[in-house]
């Protein structure tokens, strides 16, 4: 999550065991026919988190933010909002608003309109309205295109509206349905830290769901990621990336370098694992839950990698190969090593010198280090 | 930038309306009523689906029942021209002649046989008369230039706006004795007697061929339009010729089309009364036209009504045919 | 652009000759002298001086308009309602029937029809008293029933190609469904509600068959008397009346679609000029 002072000071709800969810999820299945799309999910969101809903397509992430949003109705389970059961409760009645990935703002109506909808349906008098209106409209920076159409304005206008449109009721929870979809690189930066900054100021709980994970890394207090209608992990963009639980989660979150690998020494403050793939050992500085001999699987992170012409210092966390290939990506170069084992490795350096003339060039024979702690292990 | 007036005027009507309901639903009355329905399964939809289904069976489905009662009635002198099917015999006896006469006369007097089977084959060469014709205009219209697509289509539908009876009207001053096409035909020296073209066969198939032609380029056009024309690249690009590209590929795909259109052409013209009637003799014989002379000149309502009863027993499978693919184009925009 | 075929241009040419070429002549002919229709004789107005001098036509006229005007509005509530039934409210018991009697009319012979329902009329009058006799409202009734499955197919297909997400969005924001209906939905659909209007207006106006089972004394609408005129032959004032009739189509067909083609311009204009400010 894009952290500043004020959120790195801020408490983690998640790990308090007496705070209170706001929203709690609790064995919601969702099925069409056969077809199971959410499968018995569970989770507890707090007050002012962004929390994201991260997977592929049909992994049952839009599914799931519709029951939250009262479009479909759960086959099983229930879903509290602020402690207050949302089951049989209608969309138009629920204090909660989405966004939606297409915008679906009302091609008829003009920009005020459309954002004062939504507090004309609740019975506010004019005055209020329009006031609420104007500060909401200025805090997306749109104040100057109230009369306009949506037709009339850039993809990210029209976003701005429909985000406007959403915040301005004071909802209790935003939904928002892959937001930076439709955006270009460049405005789907800057909305990201926009986004994040409107979400501070208001302190509305936001729940995303995006397939993109970069989006989700940026954006997110805690990250769910979602495979076959269930949870595979939860948790902070941190703990997701640098202790992934899962094969799956490893490698859909950046990329992964995984080996194959036989724990042969398993001890309380650190473990020893043989790997044939690697052609070597890896040795990790803390312990893990598996019995001695198991077979296990080590993610190392490319960035974590060093290349070097100099062999390291230990038996463990180091072996030979030979660069194959080198993609130059201006802040960072990419290099796939090939090990003894024919396995290829993806290895991350950041151009930190200019035109260095010593840099590692094809063909080279290099040596890959890695710290003790950046192996991580895993089990399924 | 103003809206036009119509849509502005329109969507004041909607809002007025919307709050006029609102005014309504959010009532006391309205509440304790709405409840009340509901737990007798009563909803708001259900109201919604009534409106509509109640009036078609009243109007559409329950007029068939009392058709086929009829057929079943005898002819009387009198005001409606049929007798009653039952009657109170007595304090405890009720009598009810069903009179099958009808039906025995229509299968046994030869001229109702003759009628059917002259109508089916005049409606199937019709259809195939404006498929040959239809079909090479559609496939013209969607293979051109959005710009005159747009064009082409207003020119098609065009005539379908203007009066069906007018339009046939006027095949009458073409193909008479002295009408404009053996006018120009004479004075050109093309021939020396006046071709006997109205009150014939031949008129009837040319009047529905014109009248029915748009109902056959417009669901073809919509097939052929929503087309994927890079189907027809791939093939051209695995080595296939376009004439056997157009057999092996659109026309299969136009199948939905055709069948549509089909069916919009034949079922009505089967039972087609102005065309035969205007452009056709005394012996074109056309079921329609049949049931039409039983009812007004005859003063028959048991035989029209058998006569109808027939016909639909006739038609019945066609329009299950078309209201399958009317169901079909339908559901695949979704 | 491919090479079209000359086939399928020929067809094309004459395709639109066989729909245009009775048009025109009827047209032609309305300015004829002579009343031999087909033969010309010079170039005269008087036909249609005789057609607005005639009362009988005048009164068919006025009557079919006022049908025709009450039946496309009775039409388009109850087959935009159908129409909203059948593209939003998914499987329900009933449906099938529904949809059939929605479809059916479309292709049912006018005869069946026309028969079927003057015998419910005739029916309903011994039965209950109403209605008394055949006349404008039996006539009414009538074209409503067959006219509103046109405006079910036009609305429903509008409907299916609506994005369904704005009335999400609407409910959502707190709207309720019969509200989103008229706030959001109908406004958008407006136009296909309007062609549908004046589809239903044109079938009413031009129907023959069904209403002359079901008038009565008195109620003699325009094409009735056309019919009784035309089956002893061609006469002039007709091709005048013909003539009008096509011209008023013609300027309402072609203006429209000049009319939208400006709007869109209109629109593309504004969408470009948004994308060039690029915020």
């Amino acid at each position: 999550m894009v952290s500043s002072p004020k959120t790195e000071k801020k408490i983690e709800p998640w790990n308090d065991p007496h705070a209170t969810p706001y929203l709690r999820i609790e064995r919601v299945t969702k099925k069409f026919g056969d077809f199971v799309a959410v499968n018995d999910v569970s989770l507890k969101v707090y007050k002012g988190e962004i929390f994201c809903l991260l997977g592929g397509s049909g992994c049952g992430k839009t599914t799931l933010l519709r029951v939250l949003a009262g479009f479909e109705t759960p086959s099983s389970g229930a879903v509290f909002i602020d402690g207050q059961d949302m089951t049989g409760i209608p969309p138009y009645e629920r204090p909660v608003n989405m966004m939606f990935q297409s915008y679906a703002l009302f091609p008829h109506m003009t920009v005020e309109k459309n954002v004062s909808f939504g507090l004309e349906q609740e019975g506010i008098a004019r005055d209020e309205i329009r006031r609420r209106v104007g500060e909401m409209l200025e805090i997306v920076k749109l104040t100057q295109f109230t009369k306009r159409k949506p037709h009339q304005l850039s993809g990210g206008q029209r976003q701005r509206v429909a985000l406007a449109r959403a915040l301005v009721k004071r909802p209790k929870l935003l939904l928002l349905d892959e937001p930076l979809g439709a955006l270009d690189k460049k405005l789907r930066e800057h909305t990201q830290f926009e986004l994040v900054n409107i979400q501070e100021q208001l302190g509305v709980t936001f729940v995303v769901v995006t397939h993109d994970q970069e989006e989700a890394m940026t954006l997110a207090s805690r990250i769910a990621v979602m495979h076959h209608g269930e949870f595979v992990q939860v948790g902070t963009p941190s703990d997701i990336y640098e202790y992934p639980n899962s094969r799956f989660v490893a490698d859909f979150i950046g990329s992964v370098n995984m080996f194959e690998g036989r724990l042969i020494e398993d001890e309380p403050d650190h473990v020893r694992i043989e790997s044939e793939e690697l052609g070597g050992t890896i040795y990790i500085d803390h312990g893990v839950s598996a019995a001695p001999g198991a077979i296990v699987w080590v993610a190392l992170r490319p960035e974590k990698i060093a290349l070097s012409r100099e062999p390291g210092k230990g038996p463990d966390n180091c072996v030979r190969g030979v660069v194959k290939e080198i993609a130059y990506m201006g802040d960072l170069s990419i290099y796939l090593v090939k090990l003894a084992s024919d396995r290829l490795v993806r290895v991350t350096q950041p151009n930190t010198i200019r035109h260095p003339d010593d840099r590692i060039t094809w063909d080279e024979n290099v040596y890959l280090h890695w710290h003790s702690t950046s192996g991580v292990v895993v089990t399924q | 930038m103003a809206q036009p007036g119509y849509v502005s005027v329109g969507g004041w009507l909607s809002f007025t309306l919307a709050r006029l309901i609102e005014g309504v639903t959010q009532s006391q009355a309205y509440t304790r009523a709405q409840r009340w329905l509901r737990n007798r399964g009563v909803t708001g939809r259900a109201f919604v689906i009534a409106i509509p289904y109640f009036w078609l069976l009243l109007f559409f489905a329950v007029p068939f029942i009392i058709v086929l009662k009829i057929s079943f009635s005898e002819t009387m002198l009198a005001m409606p021209p049929y007798a009653p099917l039952w009657e109170w015999v007595g304090e405890q006896a009720l009598e009810i002649k069903v009179n099958l006469a009808n039906f025995t006369f229509l299968f046994t007097d030869s001229l109702y046989g003759r009628a059917y089977l002259n109508s089916v084959g005049v409606a199937a060469v019709s259809t195939i008369l404006c498929l040959l014709i239809g079909y090479p205009m559609a496939y013209g219209i969607a293979r051109s230039s959005p710009a005159w697509r747009n064009v082409l289509m207003m020119l098609v539908i065009l005539p379908f706006w203007t009066s069906f009876l007018l339009r046939v009207y006027a095949w009458i001053g073409l193909l008479k004795g002295n009408g404009v096409i053996n006018n120009i035909l004479m004075s050109l020296g093309v021939i020396n007697e006046p071709l006997v073209m109205l009150q014939t066969d031949f008129a009837v198939y040319v009047g529905i061929t014109y009248s029915y032609l748009p109902f056959m380029v417009l669901p073809l056009y919509a097939n052929l339009e929503k087309m994927d024309l890079t189907l027809l690249e791939a093939a051209a690009d695995l080595g296939c010729r376009p004439t056997k590209a157009f057999l092996r590929i659109t026309l299969p795909l136009s199948i939905p089309g055709i069948v549509a259109g089909a069916m919009l052409v034949f079922i009505p013209a089967v039972g087609e009364f102005v065309i035969p009637a205007l452009l056709g003799g005394p012996d074109s014989l056309m079921i329609g036209k049949v049931l039409w002379s039983e009812f007004f000149n005859n003063r028959d309502w048991p035989i029209a009504s058998a006569v109808a009863i027939a016909m639909l027993i006739l038609l019945v499978i066609p329009i299950m045919v078309f209201q399958y693919f009317q169901g079909r184009q339908m559901s695949v925009h979704r | 652009m491919q090479r079209r075929s000359f086939f399928v241009l020929t067809m094309l040419a004459f395709g639109f000759a066989f729909l245009y070429v009775p048009i025109l002549s009827m047209v032609v002919f309305s300015f004829n002298e002579s009343k031999l229709v087909t033969v010309w004789a010079g170039f005269s107005f008087k036909w249609y001086v005789e057609l607005f001098n005639n009362a009988q036509m005048l009164n068919a006229a006025k009557l079919s308009l006022q049908i025709a005007s009450l039946n496309a509005t009775g039409a388009v509530i109850l087959g935009t309602i159908s129409g909203l039934v059948l593209a939003r409210f998914g499987r329900f018991r009933g449906r099938t029937m529904l949809s059939g009697m929605t479809t059916a009319p479309l292709v049912m012979p006018e005869v069946i029809t026309g028969l079927s329902l003057l015998l419910l009329f005739v029916a309903m009058e011994q039965a209950i008293g109403w209605p008394s006799g055949r006349g404008v409202t039996t006539i009414t009734l009538a074209h409503i029933t067959f006219s509103m499955a046109y405006v079910t197919v036009v609305v429903q297909s509008r409907l299916t190609t609506f994005d369904e997400s704005l009335e999400e969005a609407a409910m959502d924001l707190g709207a309720r469904p019969a509200k989103v209906f008229f706030v959001i939905t109908l406004p958008i659909i407006l136009p296909a509600i309007i062609s549908g209007w004046l589809l239903a207006f044109t079938l009413s106006w031009d129907d023959l068959v069904i209403t002359s089972f079901v008038s009565g004394p008195g109620s003699t609408t325009l094409p009735m008397l056309i019919f009784s005129k035309v089956r002893l032959g061609v006469s002039p004032d007709i091709n005048a009346l013909a003539t009008i009739m096509v011209l008023i189509v013609t300027v309402g067909i072609v203006g429209s679609a000049l009319w939208m083609q400006r709007q869109e311009k209109v629109r593309q204009r504004d969408v470009q000029m948004a994308k060039a400010a690029n915020e």
